[in-house]
């Protein structure tokens, strides 16, 4: 059970909660979540709460995140799309946070459950479609119907474009999913290796230093990957944005 | 003799001078550049890892919304069949479109709002 490379990603409860037969039930997961929520929040409230002029280290790192988000956003949706500055810069230091949290051992990275991510997606999408048809109303439908195609293929191009559009939250969220899983258990199975190796022998514990060496590799490139989805999955959104807020810019 | 030497050097070490100037700049140039591909580099990075799922995704949703279509009008199999087919035709369009081949929807709204 030990050498299982998918034990980690198990949910269990903690606290189990029903409620008219619905399972509404404390997991590990929900724990982390707070965990999450708790450690993203803290950390900009204490970093944020003297607000020196002169900024303390942890003040420069917050004010990094604050400017790094902000011209990603202005980049992406433009200075209208600063509106959701909020929204983008709360997203992306709870993705930033759960998938560095999870790179703790032991601990359980909630990103690696699609059920997170796709709700995640799902919300980023809800927020475009909601603001896009509330700004604009259904002429934000138009997005689907390219101007300057032949009568005859418009139909078949504007199914192409729903089912582009639909494709947008999956592909957001098991882009996510399936990077931290894949990372999580690579790295698993590499960390077995050397167990399982050094059980062998002096021979085998000799060997066993190759995949130790990779697990240490591994480790650094997965938090750059854990830096890289949060960062992707922030970029997107406000790619997505920029389609709500600048749709009808007569 | 001697002053025709004295302007043969002076020569050579105009031609050095602006030799060496154009080889700076061609270096800081290149400097810049390296700068500028690292700060890019980020953003490349996120392009890459963001084609292969956008192709699959498209490809998902059509096998999804032909399976359902069949489930609930009993088209079987035709409705998979068709959006698959424009599940694939929008995984190009992704594909394409986040490479820059195709333009943005918001962008052709902006003309055709017009």
């Amino acid at each position: 059970m030990s050498n299982d490379p998918t034990h980690q990603f198990q949910i269990h409860n903690i606290v189990p909660i029903n409620v008219g037969g619905l399972d509404f039930s404390f997991t590990n997961a929900s724990l982390f979540m707070a965990v999450t929520v708790a450690a993203a929040a803290g950390f900009m409230y204490l970093a944020t709460s003297k607000r020196g002029l002169i900024p303390s280290r942890t003040q420069s790192i917050a004010e990094l995140l604050y400017e790094f988000v902000a011209s990603m956003l202005r980049e992406g949706a433009g200075t209208k799309g600063m509106v959701f500055f909020p929204f983008v810069l709360t997203l992306f230091l709870f993705l930033l946070t759960a998938n560095l949290i999870g790179m703790f051992p032991y601990f359980f990275s909630v990103t690696s459950q699609i059920v997170v991510t796709f709700a995640l997606a799902i919300l980023v999408m809800s927020v475009v479609v909601g603001y896009g048809v509330y700004k604009h109303g259904f002429g934000f439908f138009k997005v689907f119907v390219p101007s300057g195609v032949p009568a005859a293929l418009l139909p078949l191009v504007t199914m192409i474009e729903i089912v582009s559009f639909l494709s947008r939250p999956i592909s957001l969220s098991v882009r996510l999913f399936a990077n931290m899983l894949a990372g999580h258990i690579t790295l698993k199975v590499f960390a077995g290796f050397v167990v399982s190796l050094s059980a062998i022998g002096t021979i085998g514990t000799g060997g066993a230093i190759l995949p130790l060496a990779m697990t240490v590799a591994l480790t650094a490139l997965e938090f750059l990957v854990a830096f890289l989805q949060a960062y992707v999955f922030a970029v997107l959104t406000c790619m997505y944005l920029n389609d709500a807020v600048n749709a009808g810019d007569h | 003799m001697a002053e025709d030497g004295q302007e043969d050097l002076d020569e050579r070490r105009k031609r050095l001078a602006s030799e060496l100037g154009a080889l700076r700049k061609g270096q800081d140039g290149e400097s810049g550049k390296k700068a500028e591909t690292t700060a890019n580099d980020r953003r490349e990075m996120s392009k890459g890892l963001k084609l292969s799922s956008e192709f699959m995704a498209a490809i998902f949703v059509g096998f999804m919304l032909g399976y359902l279509l069949d489930k609930f009008a009993g088209t079987s199999p035709w409705g998979m069949i068709g959006f698959l087919l424009l599940g694939f035709g929008a995984g190009v369009l992704n594909v394409l479109r986040s490479v820059g081949y195709v333009a943005e929807p918001e962008d052709r709204l902006k003309k055709g709002g017009k």
